[in-house]
């Protein structure tokens, strides 16, 4: 009688492990071949080139990047997006402060919560028209309130063309990112880090009576480094990239491109005037920038922040 | 005696200062929501005014604020001014095949990275990470060009196929399956069970909160997505709402009473989204960000 030996297995473990993987990873490394890594080097690829489309590409050389630094406009809508990232600190500091005072273990944290996170939440082009009304320059929410303002004080007082004008279209669209960007997912973080501060910290330090000042800028503001380290960074990472949905729905980039930025540019490059090289070399350069705020943010983690 | 006195001194001075400090946060709360709420508040008054009421200046001040009379009839213009309808439907659609696509996608790639051993998995998981850096500008031009050369531009399939693929499902899925215990998994597989089986009735029912929160932003990034549809569509019947919003306010650029009923369309189901799961969101932001 032959004992039943034991069934062999047809494909060896680790070989089956491994077919396994790849049958879960297949779709999605797919899509990430078609879609992401290789888009990537064909958008180098691109900027050596010049192409509208319609006629074949023709190989340009560096003459994109060259092109690109004497371009007037494109050094203008770099200040341009620069100059709108005046939102990070302003919306950070106000989101610090909401986050202070939510942590006061007070009722109704959840709807306080809910409300600042409304503007975040329903961003977009909805949130856009509606601050082309408010803005507008004989009948918005801003120039009647500062009409009343004046008239109750008796003064003269007339609001600024606000969209129009360009001096201040810029500070309008910061005053907006604020509104938008206050409540809420930076909130949320600092919110998340403050209550992950020790309480016994501030325990030693009442003992050695500091007050809540001190508190704050000894212990809390310390403590909380490494969240606002996390968001500033990925706020100016982000910053390159923004500002495209607003102008396009609010300013179309203007009055005389001065609310245009970098991203805004490379889309009436490429998708505009089919200037598809030189598009892809806006790209590159943010792309750029980006790789080294990123290379920034991994070295300096460790040094610039304060760690328990 | 004295000394009792002062102590009880001490102890009101000290509630005193407390409950300032909490009427301060109340006072300091509130003007920072009314901030939040009075532009909502101004839109949806608008929305209900009399088109040609708007202008007037003479107005008493409360009446900028509360329209004489509702005219709801303004929805119903909206509503009817360009196909609203049917730019909800291809939103639906278009953020349904996404975040279903994403996430199903998503969760296969993270559950190979997170728990099967094949070669070069660590290098192809950094490759995933390092690509998370890549401006989505960069990748734009030439996904346009490759769905032009295929034929796709102004489809429903240029809107939805470059959105279900994202490093960042996979990442933060990874990430979340990397902390289930093993245990169970172990217990699985004596039992015989296969690798999907244990993907399928293990680690998804357990990776609920993650999966939420991964439908969730994936559903409102997609949701409120401008500039990829607005590049890839020229159609108005295949627009979403916020190509379908701009294209409204391009006909419409000073009537404002329908544009902003026609915004509050748009933002209404958000909202009710948000409110339902507003829990995720807020789950969702400390996982992403503190990790990240």
């Amino acid at each position: 009688m032959k004992t039943e030996a034991v069934k062999k297995p047809f494909l060896k473990n680790s070989t089956k492990e491994t077919l396994t993987a790849f049958g879960f990873l297949l779709p999605n490394f797919i899509g990430f071949l078609l879609f992401t890594s290789l888009p990537v080097l064909a958008s180098l690829a691109l900027s050596f080139v010049r192409w509208d489309l319609f006629t074949p590409p023709q190989f340009a050389g560096l003459d994109n990047f060259i092109q690109l630094f004497r371009d007037p406009l494109f050094w203008k809508y770099c200040w341009n997006t620069v100059y709108l990232m005046a939102t990070i600190p302003l919306s950070m500091a106000g989101s610090l402060m909401l986050a202070l005072a939510l942590n006061q273990k007070l009722k109704g944290i959840v709807f306080f919560r809910t409300i600042y996170f409304l503007p975040t939440i329903c961003s977009g082009v909805a949130i856009y028209m509606l601050w082309r009304l408010l803005y507008n320059a004989d009948f918005g929410l801003f120039n009647l309130t500062i009409a009343k303002i004046g008239e109750i004080f008796h003064l003269p007082l007339k609001g600024p063309n606000w969209l129009t004008d360009e001096e201040w279209a810029k500070p309008a669209l910061i005053i907006m990112s604020v509104w938008q960007t206050v409540g809420g997912y930076n909130m949320v973080l600092y919110l998340a880090a403050l209550q992950g501060v020790p309480r016994d910290l501030y325990e030693a330090a009442e003992i050695d009576g500091a007050n809540s000042w001190q508190k704050f800028w000894k212990v809390t503001w310390p403590q909380i480094s490494p969240t606002t380290f996390f968001i500033a960074t990925m706020s100016i990472i982000g910053g390159f990239q923004a500002g495209f949905d607003p102008a396009f729905i609010m300013t179309g980039g203007g009055p005389n491109g001065s609310t245009t930025t970098l991203i805004y540019y490379l889309f009436n490059n490429a998708f505009q005037w089919n200037q598809m090289g030189y598009a892809a070399a806006i790209a590159w350069f943010l792309f750029l920038v980006i790789f080294l705020l990123t290379l920034v943010k991994w070295k300096s983690f460790g040094r610039a922040v304060y760690y328990y | 005696m004295a000394r009792e006195k002062t102590l009880e001194e001490l102890k009101r001075r000290a509630r005193f200062k407390a409950q300032a400090k909490v009427l301060l946060a109340y006072g300091f709360l509130s003007a920072g929501a009314l901030a939040m709420i009075a532009p909502f508040f101004w839109m949806v008054t608008t929305s209900l005014k009399e088109p040609g009421s708007i202008f007037s200046y003479q107005q008493p001040w409360w009446q900028d604020w509360i329209p004489v009379q509702f005219v709801w009839q303004n929805y119903v213009k909206a509503w009817v001014a360009v196909p609203f309808a049917r730019f909800y439907l291809n939103s639906l659609f278009v953020s349904t095949c996404v975040t279903a696509g994403q996430v199903t996608t998503s969760a296969l790639a993270a559950y190979a990275f997170a728990r099967l051993e094949f070669p070069a998995r660590d290098k192809i998981f950094f490759g995933y990470l390092a690509t998370m850096m890549v401006p989505g500008a960069v990748t734009m031009i030439p996904v346009f060009i490759l769905l032009r050369y295929l034929g796709w531009i102004d489809t429903y399939k240029a809107v939805i196929l470059p959105g279900i693929f994202t490093a960042y499902g996979t990442f933060l899925l990874r990430q979340f399956f990397l902390t289930l215990p093993k245990d169970l998994e172990d217990a699985a597989k004596i039992d015989g069970c296969s690798y999907f089986g244990i993907f399928w009735r293990i680690i998804l029912p357990l990776s609920k909160p993650a999966l939420a929160t991964l439908t969730t932003f994936t559903f409102m990034g997609s949701w409120l997505n401008f500039m990829w549809p607005l590049i890839v569509l020229n159609t108005h019947n295949l627009f979403t709402l916020p190509v379908g919003l701009s294209y409204f306010q391009s006909l419409h650029n000073t009537d404002w009473a329908l544009l902003m009923a026609g915004s509050l369309m748009m933002i209404l189901p958000i909202l009710i989204v948000f409110l339902i799961n507003q829990r995720y969101f807020v789950e969702g932001i400390k996982l992403t960000g503190i990790k990240g």
